[in-house]
């Protein structure tokens, strides 16, 4: 009787064991893949209380020092856009539908670009591996990332041809969408809700200005600007059209927002100034900068 | 003596199982009303001059509804649900509906289930973006124009979410996200039912999107109707 026993037991605690320590294990090293690289998460716990912590913050809630100085003389944020929160595990440039989380392509990207018109810098002088391990670790901030299913990027169907139908019926678009109620009729960001948009912290936002032909806050290529209004901008007020637009009519809308972009040049703008119609709402709108800078029409 | 057991055991059987679905079905009722103390912010109107199609639709200026009272010092889209002493329920599979129409949330807050498909409709002629605000569940935001097909979709963690259109800044509304089937929304004379109540020990909780949550423990025993109510101290900004 005894002798089975001991065994049981020793079977028992050995499998015990064996269960325990694969989830022990798996807790401590988040992982990112990209391409052929691999991030590690305690590699890039590191590189993010050298680079980062300063303005996402301890917690990487965005509450760093840089962001809201504790002390009793501050009284404004320092930076204008508040630092990304991770915990929430809400990110604007995804490359995957709205509400859900983004690749970790996604991330190694936003980190190399930066975001234009905010602080976050482009980070493209550290390492690609030193990119790949912090979004190793950024992936720990929350728990979504182990319990939420992996979210499918959407399919972004390869560019039709440029032609003057695809842009007035972007045009239509545009105009049926309701775009310019936000991005105005021109797409100068001057539509009549723009005054009042608020992002999902509370804080005043703008919507982009086409006019001003800067590069878009998750990136620059069509491809991008495509992925932008198929997914939404999660954590402010732009929304994910994917429900409302099929794949086809919205690369129409990409060649026509192109042609918004007056002081940028594209092939869009190009065939458009080339057409009757596009050439006077071109004439009508297009900036002479000043040395100051560009907003005044001419 | 065999002969016997078999059929007493089964009439015991039926006659327990008869009396545990009487239980269920029937049970105990919480009922009450929600009022207030103090002098509530008074409503503002809205100029939804904008949207020209909204507005036409009102006569006169809707008012703001983060505070909306009735007679008796009553308080209006409470929701009072039973936060312990009752198992989650499964979600039901009829959808929870939330409109939008003269750019207003129809209801303003609207409770439902974890995971009870949520159902949003745009009937108006202008464009909406619907935005809920989650901290718990996932944060998302969908273009919703006019004539477009219902926008369904679910929450999987109970949690009270403020909703939010970005196109029209003064449409505000409320989902409650609850984990059983035990809630009432206060209506304009502030009253709530919770019927189907098995005996128990439960915790009720009233919750106010302006003015917090409060709870009160009751005990039900058979099918009892109990009184709970609720008051709330309004603050004047």
């Amino acid at each position: 009787m005894r002798k089975t026993n001991t065994k049981a037991t020793r079977v028992f605690l050995a499998v015990m064991a064996m269960s325990v320590l694969p989830a022990f294990a798996q807790a401590q090293q988040m992982e990112s893949h990209i391409g052929k690289l691999t991030g590690r998460a305690d590699t890039g716990r590191q590189l993010y209380f050298r680079y980062c912590w300063g303005c996402h913050g301890y917690r990487g809630d965005g509450n760093g020092e840089n962001w809201l100085p504790t002390g009793s003389y501050a009284t404004e944020p320092y930076l204008n856009i508040q630092p990304r929160n991770f915990p929430s595990a809400t990110f604007k440039c995804r490359s995957t539908p709205t509400g859900t989380l983004p690749t970790d392509q996604d991330m190694f990207n936003a980190i190399g670009r930066g975001f234009v018109m905010t602080n976050m810098p482009s980070w493209i002088a550290l390492t690609d591996q030193q990119r790949a391990d912090l979004v190793a670790f950024i992936k720990t901030f929350s728990p979504r990332w182990k319990n939420d299913k992996a979210s499918e990027p959407i399919t972004v169907p390869p560019e039709p041809k440029l032609t003057i139908e695809s842009i007035k019926h972007g045009q239509e678009l545009f105009q049926k969408l309701e775009c310019w109620k936000c991005h105005g009729p021109e797409g100068r960001g001057d539509g009549p809700s723009a005054s009042t948009l608020t992002d999902s912290n509370d804080q005043p936002i703008r919507p982009y200005n086409f006019a001003v032909g800067s590069r878009f806050k998750c990136g620059s290529t069509n491809q991008d600007l495509y992925k932008i209004f198929m997914t939404g901008v999660d954590g402010t007020p732009m929304p994910s059209f994917a429900d409302v637009v099929k794949p086809e009519e919205a690369w129409d809308l990409v060649h026509f927002l192109r042609t918004l972009q007056v002081a940028h040049k594209s092939p869009e703008l190009a065939l458009w100034e080339s057409n009757k119609e596009g050439a006077e709402q071109i004439e009508s709108r297009k900036l002479y900068g000043t040395p100051t800078g560009s907003g005044v029409k001419q | 003596m065999r002969a016997k057991v078999i059929p007493i055991t089964a009439a015991v059987t039926l006659i327990f199982a008869v009396g545990l679905l009487h239980a269920r079905a029937g049970g105990g009722t919480v009922s009450g009303k929600v009022t207030y103390e103090g002098t509530p912010a008074k409503p503002k109107p809205i100029d939804m001059s904008k949207e020209p199609s909204c507005a036409k639709q009102h006569a006169t200026p809707i008012t703001t509804e983060t505070v909306v009272t009735g007679p008796n010092n009553s308080l209006e889209n409470v929701v009072v649900y039973i936060s312990a002493g009752a198992p989650d329920d499964s979600a039901p599979s009829q959808p929870a509906k939330f409109e939008q129409k003269g750019c207003q949330y129809l209801p303003h807050v609207l409770a439902f289930q974890v995971n009870q498909p949520l159902e949003v409709v745009n009937d108006d002629q202008t464009s909406h973006n619907i935005h809920p605000l989650p901290k718990v569940n996932r944060e998302w935001n969908k273009s919703q124009p006019s004539g477009s097909p219902a926008i369904v979709d679910k929450y999987d963690k109970p949690e009270f979410i403020p909703v939010k259109c970005n196109v029209h800044p003064w449409m505000h509304g409320n989902f409650a996200v609850l984990k059983n089937s035990h809630y009432a929304v206060s209506g304009e004379d502030g009253g709530f039912k919770l019927p189907n109540l098995p005996p128990g020990k439960y915790t009720v909780t009233a919750w106010h999107e302006s003015y917090g949550e409060q709870s009160q423990e009751v005990t039900i025993a058979g099918s009892e109707a109990k009184t709970v109510n609720f008051l709330f101290k309004a603050k004047p900004y």
